[in-house]
């Protein structure tokens, strides 16, 4: 089921929670939306599901008109941020709840109802947990639970709230590959919130990140990391520090050595982005100075450092010598991304 | 020309520049302050701070703010090299992130103007839940079947059964207190014989129901508010209504039916209680039974009870409708479900009263 959201405005009390959002989701496809806390993420996933409506714009499920369609006549599953299962009834009970309060009309037989139960467990593998309480299981299992019970009404769209938010790192990775790999497998239009960028750019077709309730940029994962559309893209995605930077008479006014001007900009202030593999990091006398080394596989090893007042954050290539914490090194930007005040994008080498 | 001078190294110069001297930590920092201010709003043509040797955080946010607030002059950075680089981050990180303006003082016309606001948009939203509620009974009106009785039972017996040897109690002794009270100033009189009717009259009117309210306020629409605040916060509302379910027919209805059946049976036992507690009392002083028995047929009519039981049934589903919204609108965050569930209670309180006000003025009308 497709979606298309268009000029989409939310405010609570005078603030703006979305600010003219305008989407276009693709039938089957696994979008994310991403965004630092307090960006309307939320919000926009409220308004999907129909908690909540919107001051002004037009939301489309499947070209029809959902603005005044209650959530439930909506045919959206919601896998929420805590779970919200029902504490007072089992497992296949909360699973099977939406379908047992269905209208005389539109409700399967018990006997149906049971089969789908069973087949939704065996799907989230945990088919053995069916006669427990939810306060028996585990984080995993309980978000297992909620993905079933989203799925049982045979959801259009199905929208996920964080839902790994609560799990410890090492089950997260687990689940969120198996999600993913349900999302192959059953074809349903998905769309995760999260403020985890890993997260998103792992499981998403397409990422939408969100900056204060205003959509910065809406494309598939490598284009976000390789073309950030925005500064706040640029800065948010893909763990790059900021360093201001002036351009006056073509030429680079840059606390850190080693990038050539971009060509043909105006003078003005720069923001320069830059990832820790684009800066190179050495021992020895230099302007840096040393805050954190950690090792990191395969990479070098990483170095946090301040530079007239700013931290970022390099790499030592492997095989050289690591510089000593609080004290100083040499540092050499291999490339940046850099934005002018103007707005406009260039890539530094 | 003025020649402040302080101990620990602040001083306004000859040329009027303002001068710092010797380490300037924190405490220093905050001793200076005001001091400092003040000069500034004076006006100097220059901050020196040349002669300071260490320089805290807090320090270097007073040189900042001194230089600032003097009008943006020269701020000259001490001499000392490790101070300078402080003075120099601070006021980076200052520019960076400039402390957020104070919020604009309100005027006294505007508050006022706030608050109708206020309160206008609260009714407004109290008024839709109260038409939610009232749409969910005419739906349930073709459709009786549709109420979970489950649900209903449950809460009659949590609202009601559970709630009995509390109004017992407090019905018992409220008698007891109301015979005691009354009857000494009426013994002056000698009209302690009268006792029985007052007390009757007064809690088969007035007090059973208003205590019974009281009761229910206390246990139910706290409970209430925080099972419902408990579902808000953890989603399941948001869950219930995405599978389909009307939250307010699926977990309201029930609960405002259950406080007003169970509101008329609370205020009887209450009743029947204090009537009791009195009579015991009255037996204690020396009045038979059966004259007690008497005096309450005389005076005490069916229609005074049955005044009495509706009021009770209004109340019971004024504060089960209360309790809900109080909980249905309970916000984020550790706090809510107790806040919702204070909010219940007090508010299920004052309209129990205010209520009971409105009725006395109607029955007076009526003569009732």
């Amino acid at each position: 089921m497709s979606v298309r959201i268009t000029g989409l405005s939310r405010r609570f009390n005078g603030q703006a929670a979305l600010d003219d959002v305008s989407l276009e989701i693709a039938r089957g496809e696994f979008t994310a939306l991403l965004g630092p806390s307090g960006s309307g993420k939320t919000t926009l996933l409220r308004v999907l599901a129909g908690l909540d409506f919107p001051d002004a714009g037009l939301v489309e499920i499947d070209g029809r008109d959902v603005g005044q369609v209650p959530a439930r006549e909506r045919r959206v599953g919601v896998v929420f941020q805590h779970y919200a299962l029902f504490r007072h009834m089992s497992v296949a009970e909360n699973v099977a709840f939406g379908l047992r309060v269905r209208p005389r009309a539109t409700r399967p037989a018990a006997a149906e109802i049971d089969r789908r139960v069973r087949e939704l467990l065996e799907l989230v593998q945990i088919p053995e947990l069916a006669g427990r309480f939810p306060d028996q299981c585990s984080g995993g299992q309980r978000q297992r639970i909620a993905l079933a019970r989203a799925l049982a009404i045979e959801p259009l769209l199905l929208l996920l709230d964080e839902p790994f938010a609560a799990l410890d790192a090492v089950v997260r990775k687990d689940v969120r590959r198996w999600v993913r790999g349900l999302h192959d497998r059953l074809g349903i239009t998905t769309i995760l919130v999260t403020h985890d960028q890993e997260e998103a750019l792992e499981l998403a077709d397409r990422v939408a990140v969100l900056d204060r309730g205003r959509l910065a940029q809406f494309a598939p994962p490598a284009t976000l990391l390789e073309a950030p559309a925005t500064a706040f893209v640029a800065g948010f995605l893909g763990e790059a520090s900021c360093i201001p930077a002036r351009l006056s008479g073509g030429r680079l006014e840059s606390p850190l050595p080693g990038l050539a001007a971009p060509p043909a900009w105006p003078d003005g202030a720069l923001r320069l982005f830059l990832r820790p593999h684009e800066v190179a990091v050495e021992a020895g006398p230099g302007p840096g100075l040393v805050r954190m080394v950690h090792p990191s596989l395969g990479a070098g090893t990483r170095v946090v450092l301040e530079l007239e007042g700013h931290v970022l954050e390099g790499v030592v290539p492997p095989g050289l010598p690591v510089p000593e914490r609080g004290g100083p090194c040499g540092l050499r930007a291999l490339a940046a991304t850099a934005f002018h005040e103007d707005g406009s994008r260039a890539r530094l080498a | 020309m003025r020649q402040d001078k302080d101990s620990t190294g602040m001083e306004v110069r000859a040329d009027g520049a303002l001068c710092f001297t010797g380490p300037l930590g924190t405490a220093d920092a905050a001793r200076l302050w005001t001091r400092a201010m003040e000069a500034c709003k004076r006006g100097v043509p220059l901050v020196d701070a040349a002669g300071v040797t260490q320089l805290s955080g807090a320090g270097a946010v007073l040189l900042a703010e001194a230089a600032r607030r003097a009008g943006g002059v020269e701020l000259r950075p001490p001499n000392e090299r490790a101070a300078a680089e402080n003075l120099k981050r601070m006021a980076a990180a200052l520019a960076a992130a400039p402390p957020p303006a104070p919020p604009r003082p309100v005027g006294f016309v505007t508050r006022i103007g706030q608050m109708v606001l206020g309160a206008g948009a609260q009714c407004r939203t109290r008024l839709s839940f109260l038409g939610e509620v009232t749409q969910g009974w005419i739906a349930l009106l073709a459709r009786p079947w549709r109420l979970r009785f489950s649900e209903l039972t449950r809460h009659l017996d949590e609202a009601g059964t559970r709630g009995f040897g509390l109004c017992i109690l407090l019905g018992t002794l409220i008698g007891v207190i109301l015979a005691f009270q009354s009857s000494i100033p009426m013994r002056k009189f000698g009209a302690e014989v009268f006792v029985p009717q007052l007390v009757g009259i007064s809690l088969v009117r007035e007090l059973g129901p208003l205590i019974a309210a009281i009761v229910l306020a206390g246990r139910s629409a706290s409970a209430y508010a925080a099972e419902l605040g408990t579902m808000r916060v953890n989603e399941e509302i948001d869950a219930l209504s995405v599978m389909g379910i009307d939250p307010v027919a699926w977990l309201v209805l029930p609960r405002i039916f259950a406080a007003g059946l169970v509101m008329p049976v609370l205020t009887l036992v209450m009743n029947l209680t204090g009537l009791l507690g009195m009579g015991v009392v009255m037996g204690g002083l020396g009045i038979p039974a059966s004259m007690v028995m008497n005096s309450l047929q005389d005076w005490i009519s069916v229609g005074d009870l049955a005044g009495g039981l509706f009021k009770a049934m209004v109340f019971g589903l004024t504060i089960g409708l209360i309790g809900c919204r109080a909980g249905l609108k309970a916000g984020g965050g550790p706090r809510a479900v107790g806040d919702a569930a204070t909010s219940a209670v007090v508010g299920s309180l004052v309209a129990v009263v205010v209520l009971d006000g409105i009725f006395a003025v109607i029955f007076f009308r009526l003569g009732w």
